[in-house]
């Protein structure tokens, strides 16, 4: 028998978890809905550099823009060929030095190292040296080469954009050498094959797509670099005559150009910026889909 | 077995090879290269900046002034000290909110077909030069920032908040720390994102099966458990805003002295690097170019902090690769 006077319990409850739900369904959507917000804020900045880049840019690009020296300042002739040049010299030579010393760093960390003392320092320092602000690492450039030999020079820009590219490198072939198989190297050693030889042409040789596109990725990084040109190459409007004198390059010369108060300094600025982003969102996207075929990912800088 | 073919056998099938030992050695020379580029980082700025230390002692830490002329040299990197933390704070401020809600919707919410495109876009953003980004904020996104945000601040509260007291053009401390945000957002984002993908599917489920909607899921499974990574991935976002140079001395106004300390969000400010790559090739004399090294010696005592932490944090959840790293 229950009482007549006892309350519906059961309704209660039930009214209030409705309503408690409804509150906990808006603050999902309210949520929701801030993220997309977030999502697009990442995506309007990168759409309308693209869209300023291209409609500022396109205008000047012309053969001789490309190809022409600078012309007097505010005269609006010209181009930006020295800096062109000047940006594959430095980049060139920069990746000359960071690929086979990071590649050779990374197989010591993959293949020799282990867990130890030594390869925990260097796997520490590099990841100090990828925080270090680029602006750091071309003083580096101006006291170690610079003041030696007088004068701004390629290849003290050389040695400080190889700083900022060796840890991408051994990051990158650390981890990519760890995921190829153990039967890979223990077939190696099976045969009797020198641990040389198995690292070098079996290891290597089945992860050098992986490698590669570390190799890649610091190029794209450093071919955008221009606070340690400051302090090492300098920039001049002549094209490259010796190793140990000043150069130009296009993010040095974006710079330079911006800086400058004329309208035709401005457009020059945006055909030079157009060219280097297409240069390193090119290295960037290539490399990406290519990854995306193969089926490897390509993790985010850091 | 004759003592002779032991030998053999020992000397090749060891590892005790010729070249294998040397080959070793080289790689171990690679390795011991990258270590002697940091101690050479620490060197040259040592060196570069021991003169104005000598001359200025550590006054140079807490100085205003900011004079190059002959005879009345004096030198003080206080105020950019101020103008780099408080553009960074901005820059921190605005970012990491804005971090946490992609990642959360790319690696909670998006459908995988959407989440691969998105993440694809917004690592394009990270492979954007700074430069490019600076020439950007200089001739366009400045003149939106003053316009939509910083005039209506000003028209109305210039009278009763100080934060807001001066005139915008939009070339000042504000500007400078939205657009060092949009720069650490693709590279904290993907960090906070790698860091929650390795909380387990357990957590989640669990979380699920209790009844908990999405973002109860978000908020009670998986912040808390990837709480470090996510500071850490915040704090290395930090060291990047503290050290970009070449799109903060385009737009954040480069005074220099006293007036560099801001006074308000839209006062023109200077930071460390700025000041450098703005005043190095036009420097008068060798103590002034120490001055300058003298501002990069503090911005890698300011960033070496703020990276081993970071370091030390995002490790504590999960091993990130620094480098451009695949999986």
């Amino acid at each position: 028998m229950t009482s007549p006077k006892a309350p519906d319990y059961r309704n209660v409850i039930q009214e209030q978890m409705r309503r408690n739900l409804r509150k906990r369904m808006m603050i999902n959507n309210l949520i929701s809905v801030y993220a997309i917000v977030c999502i697009a804020a990442a995506i309007i900045p990168l759409g309308s550099i693209l869209i300023e880049v291209v409609k500022n840019g396109a205008g000047v690009l012309s053969f001789d823009f490309l190809t022409q020296p600078q012309g007097s300042i505010g005269s609006g002739k010209g181009g930006i060929g020295p800096a062109i040049q000047g940006t594959l010299i430095v980049v060139g030579l920069a990746s000359a030095i960071a690929a086979p010393v990071g590649i050779l760093a990374g197989i010591y960390l993959s293949e020799f190292g282990g867990n130890g003392i030594f390869s925990y320092a260097v796997r520490f320092l590099n990841d100090i040296l990828t925080g270090l602000p680029s602006i750091v690492i071309g003083i580096v450039g101006y006291v170690t080469i610079v003041l030696l030999l007088g004068s701004f020079s390629v290849t003290a820009g050389a040695l400080a954009l190889s700083i900022i590219m060796i840890p991408i490198v051994v990051r990158v072939t650390e981890e990519t050498l760890k995921i190829v198989p153990h039967s890979l190297r223990e077939g190696g050693y099976a045969l009797g094959i020198s641990k040389a030889k198995i690292t070098l042409f079996i290891v290597l040789m089945s992860a050098k797509s992986g490698v590669l596109t570390g190799i890649v990725l610091g190029i794209a990084r450093i071919a955008g670099e221009t606070a340690p040109l400051i302090m090492t190459i300098l920039g001049t409007s002549l094209f490259f005559s010796t190793f140990t004198g000043p150069v130009d390059a296009l993010p040095l010369r974006i710079w330079r150009l911006a800086s400058q108060p004329y309208e035709s300094a401005h457009s020059f600025g945006w055909g030079a910026a157009l060219v280097l982003i297409l240069l390193v969102l090119g290295l960037n996207v290539g490399l990406r889909l290519l990854a995306y075929k193969k089926g490897f990912q390509i993790k985010a800088e850091v | 077995m004759s003592s002779k073919s032991k030998e053999f056998l020992y000397k090749h099938l060891s590892g005790k090879r010729k070249s294998d030992k040397l080959f070793r050695n080289i790689v171990i020379a690679a390795a011991a290269y990258t270590i002697l580029m940091v101690l050479l980082v620490v060197y040259s700025v040592v060196q570069g900046s021991s003169e104005i230390f000598s001359f200025e002692g550590l006054g140079f830490l807490t100085g205003t002034d900011w004079n190059a002329v002959e005879g009345r040299e004096s030198f003080g990197a206080f105020p950019y000290i101020i103008g780099t933390l408080v553009s960074a704070a901005i820059a921190m401020a605005i970012g990491v909110p804005i971090s946490l809600g992609i990642a959360i919707f790319v690696s909670e919410m998006s459908p995988a077909r959407l989440a691969t495109p998105l993440s694809f876009v917004i690592e394009l953003l990270a492979a954007v030069p700074s430069i490019i980004y600076g020439l950007w904020a200089l001739f366009v996104f400045r003149f939106w920032i003053r316009d939509l945000i910083e005039l209506p601040l000003y028209n109305t509260f210039h009278g009763t908040i100080p934060l807001f007291a001066k005139y915008p053009f939009g070339l000042d401390v504000f500007t400078t720390g939205i657009v060092l945000a949009i720069m650490i957002i693709p590279i904290v984002s993907s960090i906070f994102r790698e860091v929650m993908k390795v909380v387990p599917n357990s957590q989640r489920e669990a979380a699920y099966s209790l009844g908990a909607t999405r973002w109860e899921t978000v908020r009670i499974a998986i912040l808390p458990y990837a709480r470090s990574g996510i500071l850490g991935a915040a704090i290395l976002g930090l060291g990047r805003a503290v050290g970009e140079t070449m799109l903060v001395t385009l737009i954040i106004g480069n005074v220099t002295g006293a007036a560099a300390i801001p006074t308000s969000l839209f006062s023109q400010s200077q930071t460390l690097a700025s000041l450098i790559a703005n005043e190095f090739n036009e420097a008068s004399s060798d103590l002034h170019l120490s001055a300058l090294i003298g501002l990069g010696a503090v911005l890698l005592m300011l960033t070496l902090a703020i990276n081993i932490g970071a370091q030390i944090l995002v490790k504590k959840t999960v091993k990130v690769p620094t480098g451009g790293g695949i999986e």
